[in-house]
């Protein structure tokens, strides 16, 4: 066995037939397979299992994002250090992590809209934003973010000004993107709390925008 | 010289379906389980991040198309544990442990800390950049893995070959083309580079769009 271990990964083996056709075609099936098997041989505790799921189902998601956006509509030197170097900024706040390492924050103005994809798999900035929504996973939008962003954001509602260039980021190593959306009128004087429930998921993603104070995007 | 999962710029898909705000929502408890047994066999070190992406792109096109998100994630895990030699095929075939390991269980705790932890991708490395922020770049093409065929790269086909700006600067990262097939880490430098929309697409829907990529420095020539 040790012989296999030293190769593996080593050659694409697309001539050999796939392990897991040995598991049962159902993918709930499948999954409870690997649990017991994995948990049988004390490789892996319920427990750990647990709490990967408490964590992304319950902890981490987009409102750590939203808390640094609205940070740094209220805080123009915040603004300033984030754009320059996120990582150790968010970090300071407890967002760091696993599919995190390095982040960076591309700023919306009138002149440029940004929004980020991952063509090849499904980058996302998870610290942040928590596991992404299965659009962003999905063939359609992996396949067309790059290509035809305007049509894409038209999926969501979104229309930009047509002096508003598109710069669309594809997430192709471990650098991670979120998108510091525009700041929405008439949001002046409004408390960070306030300002972060304004801040939407997609808008981080650059397929939405912040919504207006007191409804509507 | 691309696999199934390179569709940057693929036409036929149809719409892209909005989901409400807030955290993402699994949509079936099995999901719940894919994700956690991914990430928690992560843990077991007996293979790295790009193995990972790898291992899904390395699904039969038959099966990447056919097979939902965490599908792919489950059969790219099954055939990983099997290849490495932690599960075997009989205990695949029948669902059923043959025997304990002597590993160090994967726990709770240690997930917590290894999700807290993260892994950063940057290393020290020898090469020394070859590009500033302003200079102009061309892709190499075609875009293949150079050290395996048929292997892991992480340039996209529909940015083979084009013209681009160095962006920013992110140090040296680990090379997914080495690092996915256990070649080490063969860290050098990595850019954002910036691409008008005009020089991937026939029709760019707007004259001043860009799209940009992460490109190791292997990847770039000076144009």
């Amino acid at each position: 066995m040790t012989g296999l271990i030293a190769t593996v990964g080593l050659m694409p083996h697309d001539h050999s037939e796939h392990p897991h056709a040995l598991l049962p075609p159902d993918p709930a099936l499948r999954v409870k397979a690997l649990e017991t098997i994995l948990t049988g041989k004390g490789l892996i505790t319920p427990g750990a299992l647990d709490e990967i799921i408490d964590t992304y189902q319950n902890r981490i998601g987009p409102q750590n994002g939203a808390d640094v956006v609205a940070r740094a509509w209220s805080d123009a030197d915040f603004r300033l250090a984030l754009l320059k170097d996120a990582t150790p900024v968010v970090a300071d706040l407890g967002y760091y992590g696993r599919q995190g390492e390095h982040m960076v924050v591309v700023e919306n103005t009138p002149e440029q809209h940004n929004m980020v994809v991952c063509t090849l798999c499904s980058c996302y900035p998870w610290p942040l934003l928590g596991i992404p929504p299965g659009w962003y996973k999905s063939d359609a939008y992996r396949a067309r973010a790059v290509r035809e962003p305007r049509k894409v954001l038209a999926d969501f509602g979104v229309t930009l000004p047509r002096g508003t260039a598109v710069r669309v980021w594809d997430s192709t190593a471990e650098v991670r993107y979120l998108v510091l959306p525009m700041r929405p009128e008439g949001s002046e004087g409004l408390g960070r709390e306030d300002l972060a429930r304004l801040v939407t998921r997609d808008s981080m993603i650059g397929t939405g925008l912040a919504l207006a104070p007191g409804g509507g995007a | 010289m691309t696999r199934v999962h390179d569709m940057g710029g693929r036409f036929g898909d149809g719409p892209v379906v909005p989901e409400p705000q807030g955290m993402a929502e699994f949509k079936a408890d099995w999901h719940k389980g894919a994700l956690a047994l991914t990430v928690a066999a992560g843990g077991l070190g007996k293979w790295n991040i790009d193995i990972g992406r790898h291992a899904r792109e390395s699904l039969s096109v038959k099966d990447y198309t056919a097979f939902s998100y965490y599908e792919k994630w489950i059969a790219a895990l099954a055939d990983l544990l099997v290849e490495t030699g932690v599960v075997s095929a009989g205990e695949l075939a029948s669902g059923q442990a043959i025997g304990r390991s002597d590993q160090e269980p994967v726990t709770g705790e240690r997930i917590a800390r290894s999700i807290a932890q993260g892994g950063p991708a940057t290393r020290d490395s020898d090469i020394a950049p070859a590009f500033v922020v302003g200079d102009t770049v061309r892709t190499r093409r075609p875009a293949a893995n150079r050290l395996i065929e048929g292997g892991h790269t992480r340039l996209p086909q529909y940015a083979a070959g084009a013209q681009g700006r160095i962006l920013l600067q992110h140090g040296a990262h680990v090379l997914p083309d080495s690092n996915a097939h256990r070649l080490g880490d063969a860290a050098e430098p990595l850019y954002t580079v910036v691409f008008k929309a005009s020089e991937l697409w026939a029709a760019p829907e707007h004259r001043g769009d860009e799209v940009t990529l992460d490109l190791w420095q292997s990847y770039l020539e000076p144009a």
